[in-house]
């Protein structure tokens, strides 16, 4: 991923020869801080599972309850992703946009999933939409069944995935310009084609990056989830509880080869994140 | 494809950006609309485009009422202070918005989009981004955007007034020599008298919401309307009127019954400053001698305490050869008087005390 700037080889050039003059305090203390911090329990976790062999590792990874987690976890965490890639969009867009009283509380709740417990939100969560519930009463007389149940997990991760959409979203929104706009309608488009063709457009790759936040966010939830979730395999059982489940039956290869799938899946999926932001700062400012 | 205002205004809550506008932009001028910030020249430039609308009034673009009619159905041009220009879309994307949302053939939108980036002469920088452009070329380029779909009238609020000083002054002489060319009825907005002066065929001075003189750069100079304008276009001396430096001059027009409270508008080259006393000079003393190459400012103090700033030409400092704390004899050459106008709309001027 390179910018299209002319002027980006020479820099390249400029970074390479100025490497070891850039070992400086500040530099050492953070390769030292992220050793331990980020890349020490990463390489734990793969090298205790390596030392299963490829085989083993294949075998223990793709047994038909790991898959069914996988794919519980990671397709739903993609819904609630989407989910909220529209409505993320929508709440950024009519707190950056209109006014209306209550405005800055309405602001400040939408980190509350940052900040509240997970534990305390599947509880929450698990009461509103069971059978009884004050939502769940709602939809229990058609025969949809929320809590303890696949979608309860889907509304677990939409909940605690919503601030990273509106978060990645509003300071974009609160860039763009008026002018920009008013532009576009002094040259004959409507307000759908001002929309589509003028706001949007920049809007695609925060949006993208927020969906991916979120994603990667629900991927890794645990706490609300196996509140909310009956854990049952093959149903609603999830790769995170999966894990810790193995390790309550002490199969700690089990647990560290599902560990090292989530990891992996984590680290492409940041990796793209980062290319999409990459690709997002293409036309901006330098 | 004339604009005519007619009794417009405009209120933002308690504050009235127009007052009674009349106004017309005569077919194929470049009018430049004049005013300091709040004068309510934006607010003029906005309802034309049809991003405001007028509390009363009427605006008739090309002899139609336009008053109520949206933005996008004016067919005008307007460009932005701060380029506006779509920054996903590369330079000719830019240029061809316009024609896309009007449906023209493909074909004919690239013809198009080649011609107006030659005429930006900016052909090679076509698949750029507007970030990769400088200042003067993103505002080429809004230009081309603008004039791409053939607006009746093309409309500019302060369209130079992020740059810098020196593409500003390539920029002006070159929209100039486009509307030569072009001929499109443009009315543009700018707080900077020069540009006014240097770019437009006339100029709307405006102040507080009202047009305070219309006329070209001369008439407005040589005769301006009020204080206001006097003191706005150029710089000026505000000096009252029983000052010992009038004791010789007649002035015109003759000052109405009271007219002794009305302060004298001097400009500072309308002084002649003598080595010698003659019968129509009073004695001061020069406080103050600034160099500017071509023009040497001087201040002089009078000897009843008034403090006046005379321009002098190289020629004439030369004669005089002004040095600080050497005496000299003044008198105004031209003097003007507004009948009516109070002390107080003098406060906005750059000099003159006593008042």
């Amino acid at each position: 991923m390179t910018t299209n700037l002319p002027f980006s080889s020479p820099s390249k050039q400029l970074n390479r020869f100025s490497f070891w003059q850039s070992i400086s305090i500040p530099w050492v203390v953070t390769i030292i801080y992220l050793l331990l911090i980020l890349v020490l329990p990463i390489a734990a976790l793969l090298v205790k599972s390596a030392s299963l062999g490829l085989e083993g590792f294949w075998q223990i990874a793709t047994t038909p309850i790991a898959i069914s987690t996988y794919n519980v976890t990671f397709i739903t965490a993609l819904a609630a992703g989407l989910v909220n890639g529209v409505m993320g969009t929508l709440v950024a867009w009519v707190l950056v946009r209109c006014q209306f009283p209550g405005k800055k509380i309405v602001d400040a709740m939408v980190d509350l999933p940052f900040a509240l417990p997970t534990s305390v939100a599947g509880l929450v969560l698990a009461t509103l939409y069971s059978q009884t519930g004050w939502v769940g009463r709602f939809f229990a007389p058609f025969g949809i069944q929320i809590a303890f149940s696949r979608l309860g997990v889907f509304v677990a991760m939409v909940f605690i995935s919503l601030p990273f959409i509106v978060r990645t979203l509003q300071p974009v929104l609160q860039e763009l310009e008026e002018e920009a706009e008013e532009a576009a309608w002094s040259l004959g488009a409507t307000e759908f084609q001002t929309f589509w063709r003028v706001i949007f457009p920049p809007l695609i790759p925060p949006i993208l990056t927020g969906i991916a936040l979120g994603f990667s966010r629900a991927v890794g939830e645990y706490g609300s989830v196996v509140l909310i979730a009956s854990n049952i395999p093959f149903k609603d059982l999830i790769a995170p509880v999966l894990v810790f489940e193995r390790l309550e039956q002490y199969d700690y290869p089990a647990a560290t080869v599902i560990g090292a799938v989530l990891l992996s899946v984590s680290l492409i999926l940041l990796l793209i994140i980062n290319l999409l932001q990459q690709w997002g700062r293409r036309y901006a400012n330098d | 494809m004339s604009i005519i205002i007619n009794n417009v205004s405009k209120q933002f809550g308690d504050f009235t950006a127009l007052k009674d506008i009349n106004l017309e932009v005569p077919d194929g001028k470049l009018v430049a609309l004049l005013g300091p910030s709040g004068s309510g020249k934006s607010t003029l430039l906005r309802a034309i485009a049809g991003l405001e609308e007028p509390d009363q009034g009427q605006i008739i673009i090309n002899g139609q009422d336009a008053t109520h009619v949206d933005i996008r159905k004016r067919n005008i041009g307007f460009v932005f202070q701060h380029y506006a220009l779509f920054k996903h879309l590369t330079i000719r994307q830019n240029i061809a918005f316009g024609l896309e949302i009007r449906k023209h053939p493909p074909a004919k939108t690239k013809e198009r989009v080649e011609e107006l980036l030659s005429l930006i002469q900016l052909e090679g920088l076509g698949n750029r981004y507007p970030s990769q452009l400088s200042g003067g070329q993103r505002q080429r380029v809004a230009l081309a955007r603008a004039l791409a779909v053939q607006p009746q009238v093309l409309l500019l609020d302060e369209p130079f007034g992020a740059l810098d000083a020196k593409v500003r002054k390539e920029l002006r002489a070159w929209l100039r020599k486009l509307h030569d060319e072009v001929h499109l009825t443009s009315v543009f907005v700018t707080h900077d008298q020069e540009e006014a002066m240097e770019v437009a065929d006339e100029i709307v001075v405006m102040s507080n919401g009202k047009i305070e003189q219309v006329g070209t750069a001369e008439e407005i100079y040589e005769h301006p309307a009020s204080p206001f304008v006097m003191g706005f276009i150029g710089e000026v001396n505000v000096l009252p009127r029983n000052a010992s430096l009038f004791n010789y001059h007649a002035f015109e027009p003759h000052s109405s019954n009271n007219g002794h409270q009305e302060p004298v508008f001097v400009r500072p080259h309308d002084f002649e400053l003598l080595t010698e006393a003659d019968d129509a000079s009073v004695a001061g003393t020069i406080k103050r001698v600034i160099h500017l190459g071509s023009e040497i400012q001087v201040e002089v103090l009078l000897m009843d305490n008034t403090a006046v700033l005379a321009y002098l030409n190289r020629e004439q400092g030369q004669q005089l050869n002004p040095k600080a704390g050497k005496k000299v004899f003044i008198k105004p050459r031209v003097a003007k008087v507004f009948a009516g106008a109070s002390s107080a709309a003098s406060t906005h001027f750059i000099y003159g005390t006593g008042i």
